[in-house]
């Protein structure tokens, strides 16, 4: 009797289940063993204190400790400025560089540079220029903005500087793509209509951009939020900005205090994860379809 | 465009940030062919010598042999697990293919301090950490996942229809993948490999936290060597320093021949 | 609002290199519709553009009723444009797409709602009023359009290929939408296609452009009947595009062929083009004057008439259109009237 069931084999294909599924063994098994594995080893380790008091000492430790819990603030405080100037003064740059003109690709060059040069040469550099005898200060004053030189460096605006040096030209590219994204022929549309170009921008190309911008802030925020390398090297950070990579980077390393280390790499993520939640939580509102790309 | 005072404020601002971008970057290349420069505009004499004695106090040569082992290997491990998973991604349509596109997300997304002390933790405990082989599997973390990222959406923009054709004309799996769609595939993977190689030139705390003093790559022999500034000159961490920044540059200028800005920072593929 | 006059002199617009519109010289009545006819990149729809305000001019001036406009940013002219692929505001309703132009203006909120629903049920969308762009079909979006267009009751409606993207029977349909409402409104409407069966149907004008320049402007009737040259003609369906050589005032010889028709151009001797419909062309019962032989070789039927490729002694394709059933291989003896047979330069 010839069976008219498809074979098993058939039916899983039907639903996707085939040969090509083999394709994602090892980068399932990598991610899982590299990646999932050592995250949640973390997480279970945090709730073995190394010195006992219960699953939750670690986090209460964190929480009770001011010089620990006071990372989080000091983080924020650093993080949520940092990738705000970037988004937001990456829109008019960009809504006045997206067309097409001489130098165009020079430009966005340019502006990919300080990404590449990383976090500690710009340190190295923002410690030299900005520092009490560097070139910036030595031009302001020579000028007459000020008579005495700006402390700049190893504090919270060295930090700030460095993370709008690094992130700005990324939010640009971002919301440049996500500009560039807007079929033009919206905003010649709401010409004809009558709108001047404050009119289009406030009622064309800012709803239909408010979305990009939202991916474009947690993104610049995530960089920002975890910034380690600049806060030791153009920050305080036994002070002003103490961030809460380094509260977990010495847990973990210098204290050797792994359990202490994971809770606060763990704290640090829950945050981060707040703050992406309610933006994306906003972004959920507005309209998210297709903008129409490049006509 | 018309001028307007808008347009002369955003160029203005522009002007502004590249023209202090380049007082930093001149700041640190100056002083590094400086004799001594103390507070004054300009340093007291011009020499090369801190290059020399960079590179022989900081084993130049030594880190950079072992940034370019790190980086290789990262770019052809990462790509060799991450194109097969791609096409599984971009092909497939399998019960908890969200799930596993969240999975190859997160890594890229998460902060490297939020896995990386886990991730060490982990390293140090196999006894795997404090070697090249630490820095390499920590290094691919996050590279992997960047892989299938960049790869999926480039996959799925080949028609599948190729590959019927492909069938319809003979040709075996085999064929099909060497001669059908590794052709296409070669300059997203000499994107994405680029991508990955500059990112983890430039990636600093993964490798600092899984390093040892023999597998340190540059970035964080940089970072290391500020901190010694008191007991060694400042001109030659600077030219350390302009060292890697020349380093990244040579990158650059031979990634940009392949990739545009866009692609290399935002890791998307441009709106065509 | 209208106008009496708009007067479009000289304009020029070049783009690098390229000349898109060279000495482009028209006036538009108020009140009438005036198509711009042409194929890919003839300059129709930078003409349109310029029109607009969102090109600016190379050279040359608009002017409506003595007032320069050309100088006026898009905003300011209060011309309604309808674009190929709508360009509606996806994050907006219908409604709120539709009284776009109604919030610019700070029309007061009632009047506002009135003239929108006005204008909606003009295009017999009200029923769709809160919906989205997304959640319409290709017709309702091109409806939506035309309504946000025309709400403003403007001087001038530019409409740029509106059909373009619709399937057969969808844009004939809104063929005569778009008739029925410039009777209703009676608003000018410079309209651009590539299509001559939509522009003869719609048009109280045509301008027929080529490579920029203009080659004919008149009625339907002027243009079908009377194309001033062989471009045009061949656009308008004068497929049969024989080259010949003048014998004389109005005859002309071609391989293995003469022929005797209406001397257009004025041509007086030496290499020409004779142009005729394949309409025109009967199958003849005997020889006389203005017959060919030729050679069946595609027949394709199209119920009452077959389309027919035949193929003269000298290489030549003709193309007939006749009511007699012919089949491939058929050796055929054709006649072409010799009032249908224009005789243009080449």
């Amino acid at each position: 009797m010839i069976a008219d069931r498809p074979s098993l084999r058939h039916r899983l294909a039907e639903r996707g289940v085939d040969r090509t599924l083999l394709l994602l063994v090892p980068g399932v098994v990598f991610v899982l063993a590299l990646f999932a594995y050592p995250v949640l080893y973390g997480l279970q380790l945090s709730f073995q204190p190394a010195e006992g008091g219960g699953p939750f000492a670690n986090y209460r430790k964190f929480f009770a400790d001011p010089y620990l819990a006071d990372t989080i603030l000091i983080t924020l405080r650093l993080a949520i400025p940092a990738a705000l100037v970037n988004v937001l003064a990456s829109v008019p740059i960009a809504y006045r560089m997206r067309g097409r003109f001489r130098g165009k690709r020079l430009l966005t060059t340019i502006l990919v540079v300080p990404i590449t040069l990383g976090t500690v040469l710009t340190a190295e550099g923002l410690i030299q220029y900005l520092g009490p005898v560097g070139w910036f200060n030595k031009i302001i004053i020579a000028v007459g903005l000020t008579d005495e030189p700006i402390r700049l460096v190893h504090n919270y605006w060295g930090v700030l500087f460095s993370l709008i040096i690094t992130g700005f030209p990324f939010a640009f590219l971002l919301t440049l793509s996500y500009l560039s994204g807007i079929d033009p022929t919206l905003e010649q549309a709401a010409a004809t209509l009558g709108a001047d170009w404050r009119g289009r921008f406030r009622h064309i190309t800012l709803p239909l951009l408010a979305p990009g911008l939202a991916i474009t802030f947690c993104l610049t925020f995530v960089l920002a939020f975890s910034v380690f390398p600049s806060a030791y090297l153009v920050g305080l950070p036994q002070g002003e900005t103490r961030v809460i990579s380094i509260a977990a980077y010495e847990a973990a390393f210098r204290d050797a205090d792994y359990p202490l280390g994971s809770a606060i790499a763990m704290i640090m993520a829950a945050v981060m994860l707040v703050v992406i939640g309610l933006v994306l939580a906003w972004r959920s509102r507005l309209y998210r379809g297709a903008t129409g790309g490049k006509g | 465009m018309r001028n307007s005072v808008g347009g002369w404020l955003v160029w203005g601002a522009v002007a502004f940030f590249l023209v202090n971008l380049f007082g930093l970057v001149a700041s640190v290349v100056v002083n590094s062919f400086a004799t001594q420069w103390f507070g004054t505009w300009w340093p007291a004499g011009l020499t090369s010598s801190w290059y020399s004695t960079a590179w022989r106090e900081l084993d130049l040569l030594g880190v950079l042999a072992v940034t370019l082992q790190v980086a290789v290997a990262v770019v052809v491990l990462s790509v060799l697990i991450g194109v097969p998973t791609a096409y599984a991604l971009a092909r497939g349509n399998f019960p908890g293919k969200k799930l596993v596109t969240v999975l190859f997300l997160l890594p890229i997304l998460m902060p490297p301090m939020t896995y990386g002390i886990p991730l060490a933790t982990v390293l140090y405990k196999f006894d795997l950490a404090g070697g090249m082989a630490g820095v390499i599997i920590a290094n691919l973390v996050p590279s992997v996942p960047f892989v299938v990222l960049t790869m999926t959406p480039f996959i799925e923009q080949i028609d599948q229809k190729i590959e019927a054709a492909a069938r319809m004309c003979g040709a075996n799996t085999a064929a099909v993948f060497g001669r059908v769609l590794a052709p296409l595939l070669v300059p997203g993977i000499l994107a994405a490999s680029i991508l990955v190689l500059v990112r983890t030139v430039g990636m600093f705390e993964l490798t600092f936290l899984t390093a040892g003093p023999g597998s340190q790559t540059l970035v964080v022999s940089l970072y290391e060597a500020m901190f010694s500034a008191g007991i060694r000159a400042q001109q030659a961490v600077d030219a350390m320093a302009v060292i890697y920044t020349g380093s990244m540059l040579v990158l650059l200028v031979i990634a940009l021949r392949f990739v545009n800005p866009t692609q290399l920072v935002t890791r998307m593929k441009e709106p065509t | 609002m209208s106008f009496n006059e708009l007067h479009i002199d000289r304009v020029r617009r070049e783009f690098g290199t390229h000349v898109a519109l060279r000495d482009l010289d028209l006036t538009i009545k108020g009140g009438e519709f005036v198509a711009l006819l042409g194929p890919s990149g003839c300059g129709k729809s930078t003409a349109l553009n310029c029109l607009a305000g969102l090109l600016p001019l190379t050279g040359g001036r608009i002017t409506m009723d003595g007032d320069r406009i050309d100088t006026v940013p898009p905003e300011r002219r209060g011309f309604g444009m309808v674009f190929q692929n709508y360009a509606l505001f996806p994050h907006l309703s219908v409604r709120r797409n539709v009284a776009f132009g109604l919030s610019m203006r700070k029309v007061a909120k009632a009047e506002r709602e009135r003239r929108t629903h006005e204008a909606l049920r003009l295009v017999q969308l009200t029923d769709h009023a809160t919906k989205f762009p997304a959640q319409l079909s290709g017709g309702q979006q091109q409806r939506v359009a035309i309504a946000r267009a025309v709400v403003l009751a403007p001087r001038l409606v530019l409409m740029d290929e509106p059909l373009s993207n619709l399937d057969a029977s969808l844009r004939l349909e809104m063929r005569s939408e778009i008739r029925r409402l410039h009777q209703t409104l009676g608003l000018t409407t410079v309209y651009v296609t590539h299509d001559q069966e939509e522009a003869l149907a719609l048009a109280d004008r045509l301008v027929v452009l080529r490579d920029g320049l203009v080659q004919q402007v008149g009625s339907p009737e002027e243009v079908y009947a009377n194309p001033a040259n062989r471009y045009v003609a061949g656009f308008m369906g004068y497929r049969n595009l024989l080259p010949v050589r003048m014998t004389g005032a109005d005859t002309v010889a071609g391989n293995g062929f003469t022929l005797t028709g209406v001397n257009r151009d004025g041509c007086a001797d030496g290499a020409a083009v004779a142009a005729f419909r394949p309409s025109d062309v009967t199958v003849a019962a005997e020889e006389g004057a203005n017959t060919v032989r030729a050679t069946v070789e595609l027949v394709e039927y199209h119920g009452r008439e077959q389309a027919v490729e035949a193929r003269l002694p000298g290489g030549e394709t003709l193309h007939v259109r006749a009511e007699s059933r012919l089949a491939p291989g058929d050796d055929v003896l054709l006649h072409v009237p010799r009032d249908r047979v224009l005789v243009f330069a080449p």
